[in-house]
């Protein structure tokens, strides 16, 4: 429990010093009046709702940022699949109607936290033509507008998701 | 030059991709479909004309003390980017989930299997 | 100044590009094709004030407008789609009370 303290004031800063680059950058003034008000208004922010942002807060900084890089190496990787996905949906638009074969199907993962979960709906909702319905549980219902978008969830997705977030729970183990 | 180039080409692959979109919103049959058109669609094509212009930014960029103005619209243009890449898929699962609960009737193709309707007696 | 010109004749495609949101805008069966195509122009319209601030040489401010536009076409999207899942609930019970198919034909 000791230990957590100094982390927690960490995650802090790491909040405040999140927001006020925000700041910075909307706001684009650098005379100590406006920095000022920025620094004021980041840090009631901080103070009220600074526990919303990250859920786990036991992870050491090391971790988060693996877990940044593989996150920015995902997101690359996930650009490239929406571009294949939007020249299938191009080609779809200008083919006849038969081209379609609009049906739902049902797919089971077993990730574990809500950010995970999220990822790989919306992961799923933008690749090769399928949309999360409904996620009930671990189960999702996905509406597929074609045979061979159905064929793009064969799990690799989901097992690039996991490989992001693998590393910090047995890290943590083999540290301790 | 290169610069330039390559803005025009990012600028004009997603004004192609928005064409996609366009047409895929008139002619799909159902409602779930034509979310899908447009869902995808627009996510891709407004990310590559964004970054297109974020790029050609860069034309007038010299320095990093004299023109970080410049660098401040390139970051706030990535920010909508990025800020699209998220919101999108959200709000069309949340039109599509909207109109399952709204009981519009998907079209099945023939043969093709409905889970949702099928379980949908368990919860 | 070639590059104006070309954004010029790329904002008018994009332009043109709503008109089929519009069709569906004005025909689509159910209201919520309605917000779906309402969000399409939503987005169009956050790239289109992006391409007029290049066009005018005033990015730094119509950045601000694009952003802003972009948030509040999400929040928008989001709170009509909710709000229809609200109201639609009621209207949809009394069809089960019609006699299916299959009850008219046992009887």
């Amino acid at each position: 429990m000791e230990e957590s303290e100094p982390k927690h004031y960490l995650y802090r800063g790491i909040v405040f010093v999140m927001l006020f680059v925000t700041w910075f950058i909307l706001s684009g003034f650098n005379d100590g009046f406006h920095l000022t008000l920025g620094i004021i208004s980041c840090g009631l922010v901080t103070w009220m709702s600074s526990d919303l942002l990250f859920e786990h807060r036991d992870a050491s900084v090391f971790a988060r940022l693996r877990q940044m890089g593989r996150l920015l190496a995902y997101l690359c990787w996930l650009v490239w699949q929406i571009f294949l996905a939007n020249l299938h949906l191009l080609k779809l638009s200008f083919s006849p109607r038969s081209a379609l074969q609009p049906h739902i199907l049902r797919y089971e993962s077993n990730l574990e936290t809500d950010f995970e979960r999220f990822l790989l709906a919306n992961s799923i909702t933008l690749t090769p033509g399928t949309v999360t319905i409904k996620i009930i549980g671990n189960m999702y219902y996905i509406h597929a507008i074609s045979d061979i978008s159905a064929q793009g969830l064969d799990g690799e997705m989901e097992r690039r998701i996991r490989h992001i977030f693998e590393t910090s729970p047995s890290r943590k183990t083999s540290e301790a | 030059m290169i610069i330039t180039i390559l803005s025009v080409l990012l600028i004009g692959a997603g004004t192609v991709f928005f064409l996609g979109a366009a047409v895929g919103l008139v002619r799909f049959p159902d409602f779930y479909t034509r979310t899908h058109a447009a869902g995808k669609g627009d996510t891709l094509s407004s990310l590559l004309v964004i970054l297109g212009y974020c790029v050609y930014q860069l034309k007038d960029f010299e320095s990093f003390g004299e023109s970080w103005p410049i660098l401040l619209v390139i970051l706030k243009l990535l920010g909508i980017s990025v800020f699209i890449l998220i919101t999108s898929p959200t709000s069309t699962h949340a039109l599509m989930d909207a109109g399952w609960e709204d009981k519009v009737e998907p079209t099945i193709q023939e043969g093709h299997p409905n889970h949702l309707n099928d379980d949908s007696g368990k919860f | 100044m070639t590059f104006e010109y070309f954004s010029i004749g790329v904002g008018l495609a994009v332009l043109i590009f709503m008109l089929p949101a519009m069709w569906r805008l004005t025909v689509g069966p159910t209201a919520l094709d309605r917000i779906v195509a309402v969000n399409v122009i939503g987005t169009k319209t956050a790239v289109l004030l992006v391409i007029i601030g290049v066009i005018f040489g005033r990015v730094e401010m119509f950045v601000d407008f694009a952003l802003a536009y972009a948030l509040l076409n999400f929040t928008g999207s989001l709170a009509a789609a909710r709000f229809l899942h609200k109201t639609k609930r009621p209207a949809v019970e009394p069809e089960k009370e019609f006699p299916t198919e299959s009850s008219r034909t046992e009887s």
